[in-house]
């Protein structure tokens, strides 16, 4: 792939390359970090503080589903509660969005769902970021034999389709836990942040005050984590976050296809595609999880378009 | 230009036997057996699995076996459909135009409506047309493609009624219509946006205010000066873009019940049988591969900094 | 003043423009009330640091400012008498290129990439002229080499990054000379480049500019390029003319502090070993420019009226009151600065 777009040629959440200015700008009289200025900008976006809002519940969902709903994600009542219609006028209670083909609580495995994406999307976030950063970290600054080798290495990873390439991978597996589904997800992601972290530092190795730090004695680790690493990463935390979306979506699309997690984990995945036999009669059971996913990843993929567009003055 | 198709030739041989190395690896190194597989919950003596293996060739060790499957690719063999026993080769041949077909339908919405929406945003950046088309562009990408599909099944199909909810004949381009649209809409949106950006961003150029200055009529300036700059990313993308489309068939073929690669891969899935999924999969990195090389050819040809460097 | 207009109309006359740009952290006013005049033949050099207003001025009467966020609240911008703020952007577009043509900075960004310089070059004659294909390109032949860029035949279809740094200012000077324009503004044309390439260049603009009668407006920060070349000086400070001089004089007595800092932070051989006088202080914030005279912080000579009362172009004299021509100061001690 040619320089210019690499890395925006991947699954899942490939956006075009965001590439923030790394210098601290200066205006005149009061100079003001690119952090702290990102920061000003963010609290008054309305899209952001909208999506950290959402972001913030669904993390509480997570640790405390139990304070959202009384009703069990597993238990259902088949006589009673048989693709029973939603009662809107009950918020947040058991019946509020209606029972599935199981007779069990609709609102309840929306709430229990949230555990499986979030964690799901956040470990393979923070493992593609380690490893897609260290390995583009390395072939950027080194250069040279490493670059080329783990160059090849990321196109290899990258020819492979994701999502395909993800269920190659769980098929050989019978129990399909939330780790093994990250796994899978990992093993195949990383190549994104490892590109824009490589081009990330290239641009930073050139900058004046890499140079200056090499001239003056630096040594190779100082150089990397004191004056490259702090400049360099605003771009991978912006493709990060949006990323996390996409593992989010990622994640549901599989467990959808039958080739992700399986019961007894609840996953929003899952539930729509047990849905999708009753669309005609009970669109609801196929809707809300559907929608719950969306907003999910919406937030997500909001949260870092945010993030890019405070990062990036260039955009401005 | 001819050392940089060498170069770029050159580059791909190891990346090509690296993606199949992997795919095989993938599908041989991994916990779980492929045969023992074929007989599910079922008790089998192991000496019959032993035979299959042994058919199968895979009993040997693992770099013969790999060298098997490498040298039957380049013979257009790409492995046995255990359940049929039939060559996946030929599974591919009778699916493969359907998926073709509702790719390319894809990709044309995709470029059509991708780079007219991010031309129109990214002259206006920041304007209420901009925001409007970046936050839709927001939602396309966050909505998992099986939700629009059946969001669409459900509204158009069976609410108001205009189209079938399902292709009943996949030459029909009107019932191939929502689909295409479907397995097109996240790349709609990455197009939309890295157009916007890219024009936001080149209108910005140097050379634009040079072209100003020189008194060119505005349609001049963007349909000459910013247009052939600001393509060359979208052509890039567009590219990779198509493997993309063929994968992405998979979950859009099965919601729309079209008898496409992705019914294949489903129907496989559902069977818990890799040879056809590997060996499909092996055919759409090579599809990758090729487009990704026709893609640095054609960014030579947009690009004279490449062309001549 | 009316009186001499009648007669003779200058080729461009800025009067009082002012332009502003309106951005997240306020209004920055990086033109207030500028006023100046080129004619025909004749050689203006606006002086002054990056953020002085000098190249939006420019930006200004080409009509090639971003607007939003730039805005011109005030002023006129005459070429030959008639107000071209007025006019409408297709006439305006018209004059672009083919009346006024501008050189920019940086050659190598300022030329379109992708696009050889035989096209770029042949398309002011396609759109100002109607001219084919085929036509345009023998035109931007001969035009490369007019500004004698060897083998121009074969290097038409070259694209621009294959040509050095002084070979592509050549192009744009081409490029801005193509349908013979009555006035060039060239905004730091010799910055980007070496310095033995710097006084070929600057040499071949001022011989083309004799030669077809243009007006010029040279706009740089560096007064070694102005010397040579230029017929008047106008030094801006903070969006305002500061000080206007015929060049010589303004090298032998400036009028202006700010002016004299200019000089004196020139260095000169005879000053080997002494320590290089340099301006205190930094350039004034566009966003909230000092009271009264926007020098007043970083001039040596400020008292209480530099602080509250904003000096207007003075005329300067003689000691005994004869007129200077063409000299003006926007300092309440200009006499101290020229006599003192």
């Amino acid at each position: 792939m040619p320089e210019a777009t690499e890395g925006t040629a991947t699954l899942p959440a490939a956006e075009e390359q965001a590439v923030p200015k790394s210098q601290g700008r200066s205006d005149g009289a009061k100079p003001r970090s690119l952090w702290s200025d990102a920061w000003r900008d963010l609290r008054r976006n309305p899209l952001f503080v909208a999506s950290a809002v959402l972001i913030l519940l669904l993390l509480v969902m997570t640790a405390f589903p139990s304070l959202f709903t009384d009703a069990s994600p597993r238990d259902g009542n088949l006589q009673g509660a048989f693709l029973k219609d939603p009662e809107y006028g009950k918020v947040f209670s058991a019946e509020w969005l209606g029972y599935d083909g199981q007779g069990r609580s609709i609102w309840a495995r929306l709430v229990y769902g949230a555990r499986a994406s979030v964690i799901v999307g956040v470990v393979v976030t923070a493992a593609v970021t380690l490893f897609g950063g260290l390995v583009g970290m390395l072939a950027g600054y080194f250069g040279g034999w490493l670059d080329s080798l783990l160059s090849r290495l990321t196109d290899i990873f990258a020819g492979i389709p994701f999502l395909l390439g993800a269920m190659v991978v769980l098929t050989s597996f019978d129990v399909r836990s939330v780790w093994v589904v990250s796994a899978a997800l990992v093993f195949l992601g990383w190549t994104q942040i490892a590109r824009v972290m490589r081009g990330s530092v290239i641009s930073c190795k050139q900058a004046d005050y890499v140079v200056a730090a090499k001239a003056l004695g630096a040594g190779t680790g100082r150089i990397l984590l004191r004056h490259i690493l702090p400049n360099a990463v605003a771009p991978v935390i912006v493709v990060a976050t949006i990323a996390l979306g996409g593992y989010i979506s990622a994640e549901a699309t599989l467990s959808y296809l039958g080739i992700g997690l399986a019961d007894p984990v609840v996953s929003w995945g899952i539930d729509v595609s047990a849905g999708k036999d009753q669309l005609r009669n009970a669109p609801h059971v196929l809707l809300f999880p559907a929608l719950m996913v969306s907003i999910t990843v919406l937030a997500f993929i909001m949260l870092g378009d945010a993030v890019r567009n405070a990062l990036d003055p260039k955009l401005r | 230009m001819g050392r940089y198709v060498a170069r770029r030739l050159l580059q791909m041989i190891p990346v090509f036997l690296g993606s199949t190395l992997l795919i095989f690896l993938m599908m041989h190194a991994l916990p779980g057996d492929p045969v023992r597989a074929m007989w599910g919950e079922q008790a089998i003596d192991p000496s019959q699995i032993a035979r299959v293996k042994h058919d199968l060739g895979l009993d040997l060790p693992l770099w013969h076996q790999y060298w098997n499957y490498l040298s039957g690719l380049f013979q257009g063999d790409f492995g046995t459909q255990i359940a049929s026993q039939r060559p996946v080769a030929d599974v591919i041949a009778d699916a493969f135009p359907v998926t073709i077909r509702l790719a390319l339908f894809a990709f044309v919405f995709t470029v059509v409506v991708g780079i007219s929406l991010g031309v129109l945003a990214g002259l206006r950046a920041d304007r209420l047309l901009d925001k409007g088309v970046l936050f839709f562009t927001l939602l396309l990408v966050s909505v998992p493609s099986f939700v629009l599909g059946y969001a669409f099944q459900f509204l158009f199909a069976m609410k108001l009624g205009w189209l079938t909810p399902t292709v009943q004949n996949s030459e029909d381009f009107g019932q191939l219509f929502m689909p295409a649209i479907v397995l097109g809409s996240l790349s709609l949106a990455y197009v939309t946006r890295l157009t916007r950006t890219s024009i936001a961003e080149n209108l910005r150029a140097d050379y634009i205010r040079t072209a100003v200055a020189k008194g060119l009529p505005r349609r001049r300036v963007v349909g000459v000066h910013l247009l052939r700059n600001s393509l060359i990313p979208v052509v890039t993308f567009l590219g990779t873009d198509l493997g993309a489309l063929l994968g992405g068939a998979v979950v859009t073929e099965g919601i729309f019940n079209i008898n496409g690669v992705g019914r294949v891969i489903y129907e496989a899935l559902n069977r818990h049988e890799g040879s056809t999924v590997t060996g499909v999969v092996t055919l759409l990195v090579i599809v990758y591969l090729l487009a990704s090389l026709i893609v640095d050819l054609l960014y030579a040809v947009l690009d004279p900094r490449i062309r001549y460097a | 003043m009316t009186d001499k207009n009648a007669k003779k109309v200058p080729l461009l006359e800025v009067r009082d423009l002012h332009v502003e740009f309106h951005t997240r952290d306020g209004v920055a006013k990086a033109v207030n009330g500028v006023n100046y005049s080129v004619d025909s033949g004749e050689t203006l050099a606006v002086l002054g640091e990056s953020g002085s207003g000098k190249s939006v001025t420019a930006q200004a009467i080409m009509g090639i400012l971003d607007m939003p966020p730039g805005k011109i609240p005030q002023g006129e911008i005459l070429f030959r008498g008639e107000d071209m703020l007025k006019m409408s952007a297709e006439e305006r577009r018209k004059i672009r290129g083919a009346k006024i043509a501008m050189i920019f900075q940086d050659a190598l960004s300022s030329l379109n990439p992708v696009l050889s310089v035989g096209y770029q070059l042949g398309e002011m004659f396609r759109v100002h002229k109607g001219m084919s294909k085929k036509e345009a390109k023998a035109k931007a032949i001969e035009l490369m080499d007019r500004v004698r860029i060897p083998a121009a035949k074969e290097r038409v279809n070259d694209y621009p990054h294959q040509f050095s740094g002084g070979m592509r200012q050549r192009i744009m000077i081409a490029m801005a000379l193509a349908l013979e324009p009555d006035l060039i503004i060239a905004d730091e044309p010799t910055t980007a480049l070496d310095v033995t390439v710097q006084a070929q260049v600057m040499d071949l603009l001022a011989e083309l500019q004799r030669e077809y009668n243009m007006g010029l407006i040279l706009i740089t920060h560096d007064l070694g390029v102005v010397a040579d070349v230029a017929d008047k000086i106008a030094v801006m400070y903070a969006g305002r003319i500061v000080e206007t001089a015929p060049v010589h004089e303004l090298y032998k007595r400036p009028a202006h502090p700010y002016s004299r800092g200019l000089l004196d932070s020139i260095p000169r051989l005879d000053q080997k070993g002494q320590e290089l006088y340099a301006i205190k202080g930094l350039p004034p914030n566009l966003l909230n420019i000092p009271a009264g005279c926007a020098f007043n912080p970083r001039c040596p000579m400020a008292q209480d009226t530099c602080r509250t009362d904003v000096p207007v172009l003075h005329q300067v004299t003689e000691r005994d009151g004869d007129v200077l021509a063409g000299r003006g100061s926007a300092c309440h001690f200009w006499k101290e600065t020229i006599h003192g």
